[in-house]
């Protein structure tokens, strides 16, 4: 075991695809030279060389089109966009090419490319910085879409996505990076697909992902001492979801409150909410809780911005409102 | 050339035409659906530029992109069972008329949101640098399509990075029912779009066959040889209104007759025979070959299952 931050993960991650294949190689904006917006590739261009660490003119559609090309000629692209929000600027290619050509070429092409991109408020970014577009790109058919809330997962989804055969939005939450935990010196993958079961608790059942979990963590605690025990459960893995997982727990606990950190209206709980409505509501003791974020542009001004964020006592107020717990 | 050479050229170009003569017979019977987007006027252009190429050179392209299969070699039977949404079409009947697709042939598509192919195609040519092959990538535009941010991003990707890629402006002077005079500010001529990225760029007449393969290959041995990206831009016109569903009101029958007098079919076989490079019957004979093959294809297209409802969720992950 090895204590790490998320960034190191990653870092690590991408180092031994490097490392490991001649194929792969990443580009994006500002990852040579400056080393990244967020310092993820700081010395890679040094170690690996130009052809390989390729800063990118601020073109998002250009250098994920050609990304897409280039995995479809058999190279192992992974791209960093220095934020989910400039995916916007690129939707097309992202959707209409990446996710697209598999199915409308009849299965002739693959996209083996990754999209590492942070996502997430909380940085006074103001309203085109600080969104989740996570979300958005959960509803795609042909991509898939994971977001790591830990060192260990981060490590074990960057294998995972790099070695997956198809297009994979990899979503870094923006205020996890330094967030420091264990990771196995062994080799290991996190299989896309599969939530992880954090914390054991027959009570109620909370979800989340990425910059959630943490906040679920003190939802926990704070409920323990109350005398509620907790079933904690990290998606992980928001494209394809694991539903499996999810209604097995609610379906113990009777209890479940979905936490989104992105805008409400629309969210991955949103999505996950109904599906589990459908699966297991008659399991259910009281309605299916769900908290995310205010329904606005995200502010600027911190306490505004604050304001808008799912936040502790939010979640416990939800849930003493819906269980009286 | 040798005489072979021509008649290839002249049986690409009528192929593609009955092709697309067919299609829009098939398409009144309602065998095709959907969006229809004919070449006929245009076939100088894909005959011309793809006869250069080399097996392992990648073709890009848009969505009126029969031509560019059928001048790739791509088998007409799968290609019209494609527009007639069967399983046994090239790509299984799932893409359609705008979303050809030939892996194995390097063709890469087929692309329907315009411009968005142009990035696509850079991505080729830059596995093909990196890698360190020669071979070149080729990507097809209309004139539309050069008012994209896509277009003038990967003009400029392919330019800084010297990308083995040739940008092919088609220029049939209407995007959709839109004349360039009305959103191009310097007139008709593409051809100094280039210049800004420092990109070598040539006009040509896209009616004259023999002037597009003579400059595409002088391009394409440039590019092969490490000199970076180029620009061709070929004047044409497309005889049908943009789709099936466009009755074209927007321009003259003067306009579209004068184009077709410049009809690169007809006007090919003139020279050819003017010039004494081919017989009669030796036009008569590729005619009829191609006639064949076309009336197998639509066979092939018809009697073809259509694909099993199982298949729906099939190909959307590898």
């Amino acid at each position: 075991m090895s204590e790490i931050t998320i960034r190191q993960s990653i870092q690590k991650g991408l180092a031994e695809a490097l490392d490991a294949d001649p194929n792969v190689f990443i580009m994006g904006e500002d990852i040579g030279d400056y080393g990244g917006a967020y310092a993820i590739t700081s010395g890679f261009l040094e170690k690996y060389g130009p052809e390989r660490i390729k800063d990118t003119p601020i073109s998002e559609a250009a250098f994920i089109g050609a990304g897409i090309g280039s995995a479809a000629a058999g190279l192992k692209p992974i791209i960093e966009l220095m934020s989910i929000s400039f995916s916007l600027v690129a939707f097309d290619q992202i959707v209409n090419m990446a996710a697209n050509i598999r199915y409308m070429s009849g299965g002739q092409i693959n996209v083996p490319m990754v999209i590492r991109a942070p996502t997430g408020a909380g940085m006074q970014l103001g309203a085109t910085h600080s969104q989740s577009f996570e979300t958005w790109l959960c509803e795609v058919p042909g991509l898939k879409v994971v977001a790591p809330s830990n060192p260990s997962d981060a490590l074990g989804l960057i294998r995972s996505s790099i070695n997956d055969p198809n297009p994979v939005i990899y979503a870094e939450s923006a205020g996890l990076y330094g967030l420091k935990g264990d990771v196995s010196d062994k080799y290991y993958e996190v299989q896309i697909g599969k939530a992880n079961i954090k914390i054991n608790g027959d009570d109620i059942t909370l979800v989340s992902y990425g910059h959630g979990m943490p906040m679920l963590e003190q939802v926990a605690e704070e409920l323990d001492s109350r005398g509620v025990s907790c079933e904690v459960i990290d998606l992980r893995s928001l494209s394809p979801m694991d539903y499996e997982t999810v209604n097995k727990s609610v379906q113990k606990t009777g209890r479940a409150l979905l936490l989104d950190t992105s805008r409400k209206t629309g969210g991955v709980m949103a999505e996950l909410a109904a599906s589990v409505q459908e699966s297991s509501g008659d399991y259910l003791d009281g309605p299916l809780l769900r908290v995310g974020s205010e329904d606005v542009p995200w502010p600027y001004n911190r306490k505004l911005e604050q304001h808008a964020m799912a936040s502790v006592p939010k979640i416990l107020k939800q849930i003493e409102i819906g269980y009286s717990l | 050339m040798e005489k072979k050479e021509y008649l290839d050229l002249y049986k690409k170009m009528y192929l593609i035409r009955r092709f697309e003569e067919s299609c829009g017979e098939n398409y009144s019977k309602g065998f095709i659906r959907g969006f229809l987007h004919l070449y006929i006027g245009e076939e100088a252009i894909a005959a011309g530029s793809i006869a250069p190429l080399r097996e392992d050179d990648y073709i890009v392209t848009h969505y009126r992109d029969h031509g560019h299969a059928i001048a790739r070699g791509l088998e007409t039977g799968p290609l019209m069972a494609e527009l007639f949404g069967k399983k046994t079409g090239v790509s299984g009947g799932k893409g359609g008329s705008m979303h050809l697709f030939d892996a194995s042939k390097n063709f890469m598509g087929g692309h329907a949101i315009v411009g968005a192919q142009i990035p696509l195609a850079a991505g080729f040519a830059l596995a093909s640098q990196y890698q360190k092959k020669d071979s070149v990538t080729v990507v097809y535009f209309g004139d539309g399509a050069t008012n994209q941010g896509t277009f003038h991003e990967t003009m400029n990707l392919a330019s800084v990075w010297k990308l083995p890629i040739l940008f092919f402006l088609e220029n049939n002077f209407y995007g959709m029912g839109t004349s360039v005079d009305k959103i191009r500010n310097n007139g008709k001529s593409f051809g100094n779009l280039s210049e800004n990225y420092g990109m070598p760029g040539t006009v040509v007449d896209g009616m004259d066959v023999l002037a597009v393969k003579e400059t595409t290959e002088e391009a394409i041995k440039k590019i092969r040889s490490g000199s970076g990206p180029a620009f061709i831009e070929a004047t044409t016109f497309r005889y049908q209104g943009h789709s099936m569903a466009d009755p074209a009101k927007y321009r003259t029958d003067k306009e579209l007759d004068e184009w077709k007098e410049k009809d690169p079919l007809i006007n090919f076989r003139k020279h050819l025979l003017g010039q004494a490079i081919v017989t009669e019957s030796d036009i008569d004979k590729v005619s009829k070959s191609a006639d064949n093959e076309l009336n197998e294809a639509v066979k092939f297209a018809t009697e073809s299952p259509e694909p099993d409802l199982d298949d729906i969720k099939n190909d959307i992950y590898a």
